[in-house]
C-alpha cells in the first residue's frame, strides 16, 4: 500500500533534476553572455532580490494564495452542485449546461474588467474571476464523471429498488470522484491564473500587482521573483490536489497509468 | 413479498404454476431507419426451482430477454408474469448477475456483497454474518476486507454472485456471468453454481453462448436464433443430478451438446 503511494518517487526525482540542471545552465549562460539585467537576471540575482524584502513578497504571495484557494474552493462546491443538478434535471442540462459549454469557448480572462465594474477593486472581484475560471473544468468533468457509471451497475440498483439518493451517494458520486479530481487539477491552475488576472486589472495587493509595479519601474529582477514564487506555488497547489486524490481514491490511483498522472499538469 | 405459490390456488398438484411466464413477448427498438425487431413471439414458462439456459449467437436478443424478465425494459408485445403477477418494473425477490461483476472499487468485498441489501433498505447488521458465510462458501473467506482491484476476475465474479444470493432471491437471472473468465475458472464456477443451485433450488434463467455450459447446468436449454431473435427449440436435459465435471465426459452429455450444435447448424444459425 505505502509502496504503491510512492511509486512516483522517480518521477519527482526526474522533475527536480531537470529543474536544477536548467537553473545551473541559466546561471552559467547569464554569467558568460552577460545580457543586460533589464532583459534577463541570473537565478542567483533573483534569489538575492527575494532575500532583500522577503516579507513583502510573502505578504503579496499570501494574498494571491488566499484569493486562489477561496476561488477554487467555491468553484468546487458550486461546480459539484451544478453538475449534480445538470445530470438529474433535463431542464438544467438543456439550459445551464448548454450555456456553460457555449461560454467555455470564449476567452474568460477578457471578462475580468467587467467584474471590476460590477464588484469594485477589493478582494471579491479577484475571487470571482478565480472562481469563474476554475468552475468550467470542474462542472464539465464532474458531469462526465457522474454519467460514466456502468449501466449494469444502475440496472443492479434498479433491481434492488435503490432510492435515487442512494444511487447518487453510493454509486454516482464516488464513481465521479476520479473525474472530479482531474477537473480539480486543471481548475487549481486556472484559479491561480484568475487571481493574477484580477490583480492585473485592478489591485493594490498580490503578486500580480507586484509584477505590474516592478514592470513600471523596469525592475526586471522583481518581476522574476514574483514569477518564480507563482511557479512554486502553482506547482505546490497542483501536487496538493494530486496528493489528496491519492489519499482519498487509493482504488483509482492503483489503476491509473503514469501518463494520466501527468495529464493535468 | 412474492410467496411463489399459484395466485388462485386452484392448480396445485400435478401441474405446478410457472414462476416465470413469458407469453408471446416481442421487443422492437426504434431506430432512424424504422423499427427493428429484437425479439419476436417468445413464449416460455419457467417452473419454480427450474434451471433454464438460453443459448444463441451474439445479437439474438438473449440479453434483451433477460432485461425484460428483470423488469428493466418493457416488452413491445405480449405479457410477462413473475410469481403470477404481471410485471411492472423489477419484481420482488429478484437478483441479477451480469457478465461484468460491477463491483464498486471503493468498497471492500464484504461491503460490496452487502450493497444490494443496503439498496433494499434492509439492515446490514442482520445480513453481515450471512454475507461472511456466503463468501466462505465461495472460497472467498479471508478476503472480506480486501478491495475488488486486489482480486482476480474469477474471485470478483464469485463475490458478485454472493451479492446476488445474499437476499435469498426466488429468481436469479444471470447474463453470461462466466463469459469473461478463462476456461479453468469457468469450469470451477460452473461446478459451484451447479452445487449452489442443487442446495437452494432457485428459479434460474442463465444466458450463455456456450452450449456445453448450458447443457451441464440446465434442466432445459432454450435455443435462440437471430435477426429477429426467436426461440427455435427447447431441449430438455435429462442428465442425472447432482452433476460433476465427470458428467461432461459421459456419452449422453456429449450427445446433447452435439445435438444442439447440429440443430443450430441445420437452421443455418451457426456454421459447422
Amino acid at each position: 500500500m505505502l509502496r504503491r503511494l510512492f511509486t512516483s518517487d522517480n518521477e519527482v526525482r526526474d522533475i527536480i533534476a531537470v529543474i536544477l540542471a536548467s537553473l545551473v545552465l541559466w546561471e552559467v549562460a547569464v554569467r558568460v553572455l552577460a545580457p543586460s539585467p533589464l532583459i534577463l537576471p541570473s537565478p542567483s540575482g533573483i534569489a538575492l532580490a527575494f532575500w532583500e524584502t522577503p516579507v513583502v513578497f510573502l505578504r503579496h504571495l499570501g494574498f494571491t494564495l488566499l484569493t486562489t484557494v477561496v476561488g477554487f474552493a467555491s468553484a468546487v462546491v458550486l461546480g459539484v452542485l451544478l453538475a449534480v443538478g445538470i445530470v438529474y434535471s433535463r431542464f438544467l442540462e438543456r439550459t445551464v449546461y448548454t450555456l456553460l459549454v457555449a461560454l467555455n469557448s470564449i476567452p474568460k480572462v477578457a471578462l475580468a474588467p467587467l467584474f471590476v465594474i460590477w464588484m469594485g477593486t477589493g478582494t471579491e472581484p479577484k475571487i470571482a474571476i478565480a472562481l469563474m475560471l476554475a468552475l468550467f473544468p470542474i462542472v464539465i468533468d464532474m458531469v462526465l464523471g457522474l454519467r460514466s457509471v456502468d449501466p449494469d451497475m444502475l440496472a443492479l440498483a434498479r433491481v434492488s429498488k435503490a432510492s435515487p439518493l442512494a444511487v447518487l451517494f453510493k454509486i454516482r458520486f464516488p464513481c465521479a470522484l476520479p473525474s472530479l479530481f482531474a477537473g480539480m487539477k486543471v481548475a487549481i491552475s486556472f484559479a491561480l491564473v484568475g487571481a493574477i488576472v484580477g490583480e492585473f486589472v485592478a489591485g493594490s495587493k498580490g503578486l500580480g500587482f507586484q509584477i505590474l509595479i516592478a514592470q513600471g519601474q523596469f525592475d526586471t529582477v522583481r518581476v522574476f521573483v514574483s514569477l518564480v514564487l507563482l511557479g512554486v506555488v502553482g506547482t505546490l497547489l497542483f501536487f496538493l490536489v494530486d496528493y489528496a486524490e491519492r489519499l482519498l481514491l487509493p482504488w483509482h490511483f492503483s489503476q491509473r497509468t503514469r501518463s494520466e498522472a501527468v495529464r493535468g499538469a | 413479498m412474492a410467496d411463489g405459490t399459484a395466485p388462485e390456488g386452484t392448480d396445485k398438484g400435478a401441474i405446478q404454476a410457472p414462476y416465470v411466464s413469458i407469453s408471446r413477448v416481442g421487443k422492437t427498438y426504434a431506430s432512424p431507419r424504422g423499427a427493428v425487431p429484437a425479439l419476436v413471439d417468445i413464449s416460455l414458462d419457467i417452473a419454480p426451482g427450474e434451471f433454464i439456459s438460453v443459448v444463441g449467437p451474439s445479437g439474438c436478443g438473449k440479453s434483451t430477454l433477460l432485461k425484460l424478465v428483470a423488469g428493466l425494459e418493457e416488452p413491445s408485445a405480449g405479457t410477462l408474469k413473475v410469481a403470477g403477477r404481471p410485471l411492472k418494473g423489477p419484481p420482488d425477490n429478484l437478483a441479477v448477475v451480469f457478465q461484468r461483476d460491477v463491483l464498486l472499487d471503493w468498497r471492500t468485498i464484504l461491503d460490496n456483497v452487502l450493497l444490494s441489501i443496503e439498496f433494499m433498505g434492509l439492515p446490514r447488521a442482520k445480513y453481515k454474518d450471512r454475507a461472511v458465510a456466503l463468501l466462505q462458501r465461495f472460497g472467498l473467506g479471508g478476503f472480506e476486507h480486501r478491495f475488488p482491484w486486489e482480486l482476480s476476475g474469477g474471485m470478483r465474479q464469485r463475490a458478485s454472485i454472493c451479492r446476488a444470493l445474499l437476499s435469498d432471491p426466488e429468481l436469479l437471472l444471470m447474463d453470461e456471468p462466466f463469459g469473461a473468465l478463462d476456461a479453468m475458472t469457468r469450469d470451477d464456477l460452473n461446478i459451484e453454481l451447479a452445487r449452489i443451485w442443487q442446495e437452494t433450488r432457485k428459479t434460474l434463467l442463465f444466458i450463455t453462448h456456450s452450449i456445453a455450459e448450458a447443457v451441464f447446468l440446465s434442466d432445459r436449454v432454450v435455443m435462440m436464433g437471430k435477426a429477429p431473435g426467436m426461440v427455435v427449440d427447447v431441449i430438455r436435459i435429462d442428465l442425472p443430478r447432482p452433476r460433476s465435471l465427470a458428467s461432461r465426459e459421459t456419452a449422453e452429455f456429449v450427445e446433447y451438446v452435439a445435438r444442439i450444435r447440429h440443430h443450430f447448424a441445420e437452421l443455418g444459425i451457426v456454421k459447422e
